[in-house]
């Protein structure tokens, strides 16, 4: 406790910043899991999205953080939303989950939480050479510069990917011949 | 048929690339609509400036005196009975001895009440009457009302005040309300 | 040192504030005064000289109004609406840059809330966020026509919010920078005819469109649709939230606006622009002349802006709205097509150093109208079928 003190009493207002930002974040991810409201869980996640967004900005990545907020929180989640609102959410509506179905879910979290904890311990933590350190990488220039030099490749094969998953997409949502016309 | 000479012949023809853009039809759209922008308002500033609308408008109805100053009606219910919505009401009296210069017949309307909530200004009273006695004033209309027992007209409000004489197409008060110097002639 | 830049940022950020929300209530007036005229009316002018305190009189009576929450909405999330409408829009003004500079003594400020080199970003940004508030409020209100207006709202906005970014992303390589104040200066630089409309005619077209079904305005209004929808998300609102809502519309259109203005006619600045400050800074001295040519860009720049806001209310007066299937195809089919035809042209041409690349789109389709009327069938008026 005391330590945790000094540590508060050391750190700059930057610090304060992060800290008030991580229990927000720590906050709306609780929200999320928690609310018995989808349309609230939905609006919490847009919230911890704004909140990640936040440590973008601290760690001086504001692209990321710019484009976080306009690719998740500005059509991701909107979508989300979109189709949560077509569901009707009526109380007695909600169908009972069944004792087997309860018992699954806690093994299921409970093993996540097991593997994550022993992800965490056994690795290790990337730890940076102030010598080489530049704090600049995170803004838009050196990130493109980065991403089309250093990284082509995996770049490249992502967008790729993203043009299988729009092509498949538009089969999807093609009609057919013989299709009812809507 | 047809009905105007305005109509046209309507068609689902293929479209031309123009026409499929829009853009020209919006633009030619975007030029009408600031010439409208640019036009002279045919708006009249109405409470203070007031259309003439005629020498024949029915407005205000009056009970008219005679030249002595004598009221003209005997109450004889033709205009009650001619009244399509049962607007007037009336009740008659006999002349005293010493009232002839009030009223010129012998029977006179010691009540004469208008429902101007009923009264639809048709003028058919002006036409049923013998003695010219109701007119609809055609320079003045009747006042917008804000309580319910203010609306049935009675004597008060209708015989002619002899300082305010109502004469039918008199050049010189062309006006229903008006100050024609400011009204502007439309259409 | 921090406490100055902090103070004179914080009286910035108010002053930006504030002209914001007058102008957002003046539009009010100005929209009401702009279709009164397009249509031969005179608009209204009893409230004060010419109707000028008509704006006041308004809010007034929206302050005076019940305000209702009905019975089965979800009571916060109906607050929660107005509020993140007028939030997301009074948030994106911040990095508009609005003139040049002031000098006092050594301190240069800047005329803009904040300098940052991610700025087209935000505002995009901030921009796609605008949505919630319509979505947010149209759902917690329960009721069908307001829950299809928010859904016409998300799906239109999220539709046109790509073709919006394709069109900003040919600017963005012109300049290679997302700073407006940068994308400004680069303007500066090339003169009148390096105004970005002039490099990129289609790219402000797509963006022009697009601005405009971002702001819900005629004739993308289709989330307020009155005719099939009664009004849309706000149906159910009533009192000062939906004044929030109409007034979150209106600063949306000056912040368009002056978007439009900063990217595509060179913000601040103005033909001869250099030559007036240099004359100015003769003139006057080195800091008078200074912030005189400053505030002269500023007027230049508010005038554009009020162009535009001007620009919004004629189309709206002018173009009836479009049916849904017609606002998707032209979404999907053509704007964002065009605009990742535009990205490759533009890249092409300043592969080739030739700013003026995207004029052949404009050519290419000048000759297919013609072509395409001349193979027209004249005269020959088919009947319509019944």
């Amino acid at each position: 406790m005391n330590e945790l003190l000094t540590h508060f009493k050391q750190i700059s207002a930057t610090g304060y910043l992060f800290w008030g930002l991580a229990l927000i974040t720590v906050l709306s991810a609780i929200v999320v899991v928690t609310a018995r409201n989808p349309i609230h869980s939905v609006l919490a996640l847009i919230g911890t999205f704004f909140c990640l967004s936040g440590h973008y900005v601290l760690l001086n990545a504001q692209f990321l953080a710019a484009v976080n907020i306009i690719v998740y929180a500005g059509a991701i989640m909107v979508l989300f939303l979109f189709t949560i609102m077509f569901l009707n959410m009526r109380k007695d509506d909600e169908e009972a989950k069944t004792t087997t179905a309860k018992i699954a879910a806690v093994i299921v979290g409970g093993t996540l939480l097991v593997l994550m904890l022993g992800i965490f311990k056994a690795a290790q933590v990337g730890t940076y050479n102030p010598t080489t350190f530049d704090n600049k990488t995170g803004l838009v220039e050196n990130l493109g510069m980065q991403l089309y030099g250093e990284y082509l490749l995996p770049f490249e094969l992502a967008s790729i990917l993203f043009l299988v998953a729009m092509v498949g997409a538009v089969m999807l949502g093609k009609r057919e011949a013989g299709d009812r016309h809507f | 048929m047809q009905l105007t000479n305005r109509s046209k012949q309507v068609s689902n023809k293929e479209m031309t690339l123009a026409e499929k853009m829009y853009l020209p039809a919006i633009l030619q759209g975007l030029g009408i609509t600031i010439s409208h922008f640019f036009k002279k308002k045919p708006t009249i500033q109405y409470p203070e400036v007031k259309r003439y609308l005629g020498p024949i408008f029915r407005g205000h109805h009056v009970l008219k005196r005679d030249e002595q100053g004598r009221e003209r009606c005997t109450a004889c219910g033709l205009c009650a009975v001619a009244c399509p919505a049962e607007a007037i009401s009336m009740v008659a009296a006999e002349r005293v001895k010493g009232e002839e210069g009030l009223y010129r017949e012998e029977k006179y309307a010691a009540v004469y009440e208008i429902n101007m909530l009923r009264c639809i200004f048709c003028g058919l009273c002006e036409e049923a009457c013998p003695k010219q006695a109701v007119y609809l004033r055609h320079d003045r209309i009747v006042p917008v009302f804000t309580e319910r027992d203010n609306i049935v007209y009675g004597k008060d409000k209708l015989v002619e005040k002899m300082d305010d004489r109502y004469v039918r197409n008199n050049p010189s008060v062309q006006a229903t309300p008006t100050e024609p110097s400011l009204s502007r002639s439309v259409g | 040192m921090d406490l100055t830049i902090l103070l004179t940022k914080a009286i910035i950020i108010l002053v930006i504030f504030g002209i914001t929300l007058l102008i957002a209530t003046y539009s009010t007036y100005a929209e009401r005064k702009v279709a009164a005229f397009l249509q031969d009316r005179l608009g209204p002018n009893r409230a004060g000289p010419f109707g000028l305190l008509q704006p006041i009189a308004d809010a007034g009576k929206m302050f005076f109004k019940e305000d209702f929450i009905p019975a089965q909405a979800n009571k916060w999330l109906f607050i929660l609406g107005p509020c993140l409408a007028m939030l997301t829009a009074l948030m994106a003004s911040a990095v508009i840059p609005f003139g040049d500079s002031i000098r006092f003594g050594q301190y240069e400020i800047p005329v803009q809330g904040i300098e940052i080199n991610i700025g087209m970003l935000y505002i995009f940004g901030v921009v796609s966020l605008g949505v919630y508030g319509v979505m947010v409020g149209g759902w917690a209100s329960n009721n069908k026509f307001s829950l299809l207006g928010a859904i016409r709202a998300a799906s239109q906005n999220i539709s046109y919010e790509v073709a919006l970014g394709m069109s900003i992303i040919a600017v963005l390589m012109m300049t290679g920078s997302l700073s407006l104040r940068a994308i400004v200066e680069q303007q500066a630089t090339t003169g009148f005819f390096g105004w970005n409309v002039f490099t990129q005619p289609v790219g402000f077209i797509i963006f022009l469109v697009c601005a405009f079904a971002e702001c819900n305005r005629t004739p993308f209004d289709l989330p307020e649709c009155e005719t099939e929808l009664i009004g849309g998300y706000h149906t159910e609102y009533s009192s000062m939230k939906l004044g929030f809502y109409l007034f979150a519309e209106y600063i949306n259109m000056f912040v368009s606006s002056a978007v439009i203005s900063s990217l595509y006619f060179g913000g601040y600045h103005f033909p001869f622009a250099a030559q007036a400050h240099d004359a100015l800074v003769n003139a006057l001295g080195a800091n008078t002349g200074h912030n005189v040519a400053t505030a002269l860009g500023t007027v230049v720049f508010f005038s554009k802006i009020f162009f535009f806001i001007f620009f919004f209310m004629w189309v709206r007066w002018t173009v009836p709205r479009f049916r849904y299937d017609q606002l998707m195809n032209l979404g999907w089919k053509s704007l964002i097509p065009l605009a990742m035809l535009n990205v490759v042209i533009t890249g092409a041409g300043l592969l080739f150093n030739f700013n003026y690349a995207t004029w052949i789109v404009v050519i290419v389709a000048v000759l297919m109208i013609v072509v395409s009327s001349a193979r027209a069938p004249k005269g020959a008026v088919a009947v319509q079928r019944t």
